[in-house]
């Protein structure tokens, strides 16, 4: 079993007729990722990828019964984005834009807590169950399928552990990034609960940065739920200097919190292995699982 | 987006936000025409940089006569002014603000930031005022007040009136409060604020409740709905070469190392300052090209990175997805030869072509150094930064 996305997705594409969506829109379904749909609205009736196109997320849903929506569409209407495929029923909405204004983020997560809907991101690669399906930005062909389940706070980081557990020999269940942004839908300990509950998931990558206190939350669920999988952890940003934001959105040192060396010695304390350098991930989890 | 204390004043002004009378001034005779309006005999000279600390920098000084504005003004347009978010080098003052005095009976706080871990903006007062609040929320954290605001209702009045209550106020003081705080909370959501801070806040002796200072930064991801809000920015107090990298759409932010590095993401290049580090090098800056990185890219890359005379060789760390690495290496040949570049500069592409993007660096005329994996090229980069051989 993977996580999020495989054989089931029935995946929608939210601005399938703009440049974004339909450049990694052919991507996703070049990848063998069931894509049934698109929506933009006023554009309903056309075709794009040759899937149908809607006005609507609850069209597409009437229509194609999509369980799943990854969404391109720019900063400005993207949380209504989000907001219209959480109200249509969707299990799964994954929010690839990046930009989108933190208040408008408070007013989705206001939303959304009322449903069923799992969010990830806004501002993320997506997510990818190798050999199954690939909903998201990322390369497909660096993945293999395999046991490590990834979850990253980072785009092309995330790239570089999952090439380095390759060369290591290892594959992924499921690689998931939740994105750069202080306001996320799905966090480290979402992932590390599903991963924890997956039979292929055997080891956990965790790649956090700076910023927030996602990662010392995540430290302390892991003592709390006595989690048995192995952890490997690298957190990016021990060099950057307090009250600059490192790109991302959230990767700020503010008011003296937030800062790599706290969340180092919180994951240590929770029995998680921490390597210091980016270079060490794959070699690290490999020794951890023992192959 | 970072303003001055005079422009968020001005803010505050249009939502009736009490604030002391006062004018910005640019040279010493501007400062003396605002005190002259004041009509006042004590008034404050204030440093405008965009840091906090000015007060104890010595960039806050009171005046009791048109004598002492002179001296003051002369004092302190121009100087240096080092505080705590200056960092050790300081910050130039290039505008003052002269504003009348105010006979206060206590200073509190007050402030308005977004709360990531319960995902929603935080109302926070103290009746700590006037010091770092920092402090305060780190050694006496049950001296600041929160209410959470619901994000369809926004601060409602019996938060504010709670607000106003846990500040000791009384009486007319506590109407006066609320009508601050239902202000500010106006301010900062209809300008897409990432914060608001008074403090201090403060009670006058005739029991009035007035902003003595306001912080305010924006949310860069809000400011494409707030154009008038660009009107504010005051680049000089941005670094010239994180400017430069603005308009190239590259996200740059200069250290005080000498390795200069070329990432693509905002991860990686973090995780590349930091592996830089651990091999003993000091990264010279934070460069995420993004996710195009061509010859035009790579270009500005350089000179923004070669602007800074104390780098001594550059690190590019490409893991190229989407993007074709042997495109990114026909885009660093090209750079190179458009750019001139005296110093070593060390390659790491891995990803889509790899192999024939290390074919094209190994086969130009030009000097690269191919590295092959992450911690090869951050060895290579340090090492040659420090004029070894590797």
């Amino acid at each position: 079993m993977s996580v999020l996305v495989g054989n089931d997705t029935r995946l929608i594409v939210q601005g399938i007729t703009g440049t974004e969506g339909s450049f990694h829109g052919s991507q996703i379904q070049e990848y063998g990722t069931n894509l049934v749909g698109g929506v933009t609205p006023g554009k309903g009736g056309q075709e794009a990828l040759g899937v149908p196109v809607f006005n609507s997320v609850a069209d597409a849903k009437a229509e194609t019964d999509c369980n799943t929506s990854v969404i391109f569409v720019p900063p400005a209407f993207a949380a209504g984005a989000v907001i219209e495929a959480v109200e249509a029923g969707l299990d799964l909405v994954i929010c690839i834009t990046e930009g989108i204004p933190a208040a408008d983020m408070v007013k989705v997560n206001h939303v959304i807590k009322d449903f069923p809907t799992r969010l990830v991101g806004p501002n993320c690669p997506g997510v990818i169950s190798p050999g199954k399906a690939k909903v998201g930005i990322m390369p497909g062909f660096i993945h293999e399928p395999g046991t490590v389940g990834v979850v990253s706070r980072s785009g092309t980081l995330t790239y570089e552990a999952v090439h380095q557990l390759v060369t290591a020999g290892l594959g992924q269940s499921t690689s998931v990034g939740i994105g750069g942004d202080p306001i996320i839908g799905t966090t480290f300990i979402d992932m590390l609960s599903l991963f924890a509950e997956d039979d292929e998931t055997e080891g956990i990558v965790m790649i956090g940065e700076i910023g927030g206190t996602a990662e010392e939350e995540a430290a302390q669920w892991v003592i709390d739920n006595n989690l048995k999988k192995p952890v490997v952890a690298f957190i990016a940003g021990q060099t950057a200097p307090p009250g600059r934001r490192m790109g991302h959105a959230g990767a700020i040192i503010a008011g003296g919190k937030g800062t790599a060396a706290e969340k180092v010695s919180a994951l240590e304390a929770a029995g998680i292995t921490v390597v210091s350098s980016p270079a060490d991930i794959g070699k690290a989890m490999a020794e951890t699982l023992k192959i | 987006m970072k303003i001055h204390e005079y422009q968020a004043k001005e803010l505050f002004r249009n939502y009736h936000v009490s604030v002391p009378e006062g004018y910005p001034a640019f040279s010493v005779d501007e400062a003396l025409d605002a005190y002259d309006r004041l009509n006042v005999e004590t008034a404050v000279v204030k440093a405008q940089i965009h840091a906090g600390g000015r007060g104890k920098g010595g960039g806050v000084k009171l005046a009791h006569s048109r004598d002492d504005v002179k001296t003051l003004s002369e004092e302190i347009l121009g100087m240096n002014l080092v505080t705590h978010q200056t960092g050790p080098e300081g910050k130039e003052v290039q505008r003052l603000l002269i504003e009348s005095g105010v006979d206060i009976a206590r200073e509190c706080y007050a402030g308005i930031v977004l709360d990531r871990a319960e995902r929603q903006f935080v109302f926070m007062v103290s009746t700590e005022g006037g010091v770092e609040i920092e402090k305060v929320a780190e050694e006496t954290p049950d001296k600041i007040i929160k209410e959470w605001i619901d994000p369809n209702i926004g601060l409602n009045e019996d938060q504010a009136r709670n607000l106003a209550v846990s500040l000791d106020m009384t009486g007319d003081q506590i109407n006066s409060a609320i009508e601050i705080f239902m202000a500010i909370w106006k301010v900062f959501i209809e300008h897409d604020c990432s914060l608001v801070e008074i403090n201090p806040l403060v009670v006058t002796v005739d029991d009035k409740v007035m902003a003595l200072d306001a912080k305010m930064n924006f949310d860069s991801n809000g400011l494409f709905r707030h154009k008038e809000l660009l009107d504010y920015k005051d680049e000089s107090e941005e670094d010239p070469a994180e400017l430069e990298a603005s308009q190239y759409h590259l996200s740059y932010i200069k250290l005080d190392g000498n390795v200069g590095c070329m990432v693509n993401g905002a991860g990686l290049a973090m995780g590349t300052m930091d592996i830089i580090k651990l091999y003993g090098g000091d990264p010279a800056n934070f460069l995420d090209v993004g996710g195009v990185a061509n010859a035009e890219t790579v270009a500005n890359g350089f000179k923004i990175i070669l602007s800074d005379p104390n780098v001594k060789s550059i690190l590019i760390n490409i893991f190229g997805g989407i993007v074709r690495c042997d495109r990114v290496a026909q885009g660093v040949i090209d750079a190179m030869e458009t750019v001139d570049v005296n110093i070593p500069v060390v390659v790491r592409l891995e990803g889509t072509n790899a192999k024939q993007a290390a074919e094209l660096l190994e086969n130009s005329p030009l000097e690269f150094l191919v590295a092959t994996s992450l911690s090869d090229a951050a060895e290579k980069a340090v090492s040659a930064a420090t004029g070894g051989v590797s």
